[in-house]
């Protein structure tokens, strides 16, 4: 402990909190989903399985199922260098570390591909507006231009470097 | 505009829809699997719209509470109250079940950040909203109670137990809250956000601890415990917690960790042998830096899981009802869904005092 704000032993009568104990439960044992498991192990799939949805999109299924789920996502199937990447993984278990490295790795592709996509698109991101900068100025501005004007002194100094490099290989 | 794709499906216009702390994990790319162009948001309410043909129990003009899980209701899994691992939601992974919004890691499904969302299994996960609930409790009982909730009953914590929460985040809170329902004797929580330490001070109740101005976070506890550590310790931060630059480094940098897992690693060394450690906090599938030999050689155990919120509604609307929990007296920003980006940003720089933000996506 480094500081008097830290106090120690302000103990709270806990009789005295409201609803203290109503839920309290002797037999809560870390247990209790397994208490509801089917003792017969023959049962553990048996099960009606819902109506199947027919996916109108590419569905990635993990190799640990051995058929499609009933119900399934199809907000955005993977396309392009990302999609690509993605197909790799699901070649590979969720045991498997580099099936979650290479999921992680295409989200990266997939930001650059969204960001060509909407310039192909005639739209010029505001990633800017889109990280919420009008909250920061808001709320933080010393530290929105603190890191302008570091951004900004990096650049000039980066740039300074580069031509100065430039000139010097120009004279030899 | 969603469409009925499944004969259980809804459509369902959004009325109030939160930003959850665990969408900071996906904002900062901590998850795998999670596609541009995707939807966010896992906490919502809403109107039904439109619904499948086998759906009977739900007509248009009703409003529900959508819980954040998937689940059929029939799988093995969901007969067993598992709602959060349903086997019959989730292609691309066979952890857990159906999230909405929450990358493909989750199966895929666009989120309630939006005007309008798909809800599968209408006929199952989603439940009438009692006529005299306000709507801001209602949202919250998405997610933020029964996960806080659950973090407490899956502590084990018995009469009198020291319960020790890392987080003091809208779970965290709700954790330190439901405890006691649960009969603890004394709840400690830690973070580092003086304003959310002031407020579940007063709203869990508290004792509060600000972890930068503690040396050592096991010797700390056991020396406002009995010397041997807590009882029961809650882990309801997960993959963004700041505290330690090896984590930093590797679970948020140079993201090969899953997260970072230092509120974890602090819940292993700080119960005592023989203890409980409840994980609520959410990481990424791949792995983590956690003392693992520690959890043998105390003897703990620990228990897990995505809350199973259809399991817990019923008792959790009888405590909203009785006053004994007040979910939206944490909701601190109410944010048209238009600024959406200014809210992602309040609410994971943690400025303005932010604890909870309510997007309202229909202003009808």
């Amino acid at each position: 402990m480094s500081s008097s704000k830290l106090k120690t032993g302000h103990q709270i009568d806990a009789s005295a909190v409201l609803g203290w104990g109503v839920d309290s439960d002797s037999e809560n044992d870390p247990t209790y989903p397994l208490r509801d498991s089917p003792a017969d192990p023959s049962k553990r799939l048996d099960w009606v399985r819902p109506t199947r949805q027919v996916p109108n999109v590419e569905i990635l299924r993990s190799i640990e199922y051995n058929q499609l789920p009933a119900v399934v996502g199809t907000s955005v199937p993977p396309s392009g260098l990302s999609g690509v990447i993605r197909r790799s993984a699901f070649r590979r278990s969720e045991s498997d570390w580099v099936h979650w490295l290479m999921l992680l790795g295409a989200d990266r592709v997939n930001m650059v591909e969204g960001v060509v996509q909407d310039l192909g698109q005639g739209r010029i991101p505001n990633i800017l507006a889109e990280r919420g900068i009008r909250s920061a100025w808001q709320h933080e501005r010393q530290k929105v231009v603190t890191k302008a004007v570091v951004v900004a002194g990096l650049s000039v100094l980066a740039i300074a470097l580069l031509s100065r490099r430039a000139k010097s290989r120009r004279r030899t | 505009m969603p469409r009925i794709l499944h004969p259980r499906d809804a459509i369902v216009r959004v009325t109030r829809s939160c930003i959850c702390g665990s969408d900071i994990h996906l904002y900062n790319g901590l998850i795998p699997d999670t596609r541009v162009g995707s939807t966010f948001g896992h906490e919502f309410t809403g109107v039904v719209e439109e619904v499948g043909p086998e759906v009977e129990n739900l007509k248009l003009g009703d409003a529900v509470i959508v819980p954040f899980n998937i689940a059929c209701g029939q799988c093995q899994f969901c007969k067993q109250g598992l709602y959060g691992n349903c086997h019959e939601s989730n292609a691309q992974a066979t952890a857990v079940g159906g999230i909405f919004g929450y990358s493909h890691t989750a199966g895929g499904y666009d989120g309630g950040q939006a005007e309008y969302v798909r809800v599968p299994y209408a006929d199952f996960g989603p439940m009438l909203i009692p006529e005299e609930m306000d709507l801001d409790d209602a949202v919250l009982l998405t997610d933020v109670v029964p996960t806080g909730y659950q973090a407490a009953e899956m502590a084990g914590i018995q009469l009198g137990d020291t319960v020790l929460i890392f987080g003091a985040g809208p779970i965290g809170i709700m954790a330190a809250r439901c405890a006691w329902l649960f009969g603890a004797g004394r709840v400690i929580v830690i973070d580092w956000i003086h304003y959310r330490l002031e407020f579940v001070r007063s709203y869990g109740p508290a004792e509060a601890y600000d972890y930068r101005q503690i040396d050592d976070m096991a010797v700390f506890i056991k020396k406002i415990t009995d010397g041997l550590g807590a009882d029961v310790c809650i882990d309801a931060v997960g993959a963004d917690a700041s505290g330690n630059a090896l984590h930093t480094l590797f679970g948020k940098m140079i993201p090969i960790e899953a997260g970072s897992a230092i509120a974890l690693h602090w819940a292993i060394n700080s119960v005592k042998k023989g203890g409980i450690v409840s994980i609520v906090g959410v990481y990424g599938p791949t792995g983590n830096m956690i003392p693992i030999g520690n959890v043998v050689n105390k003897g703990l155990t620990i228990r897990a899981n995505q809350a199973a919120v259809k399991r817990l509604l019923p008792r959790l609307i009888e405590h909203v009802q009785a006053g004994q929990i007040d979910p939206k007296a944490l909701i601190t920003h109410r944010v048209p869904l238009d600024d959406i980006a200014d809210a992602y940003h309040i609410f994971a720089a943690k400025l303005d005092n932010c604890i909870k933000p309510v997007l309202l996506p229909n202003r009808r």
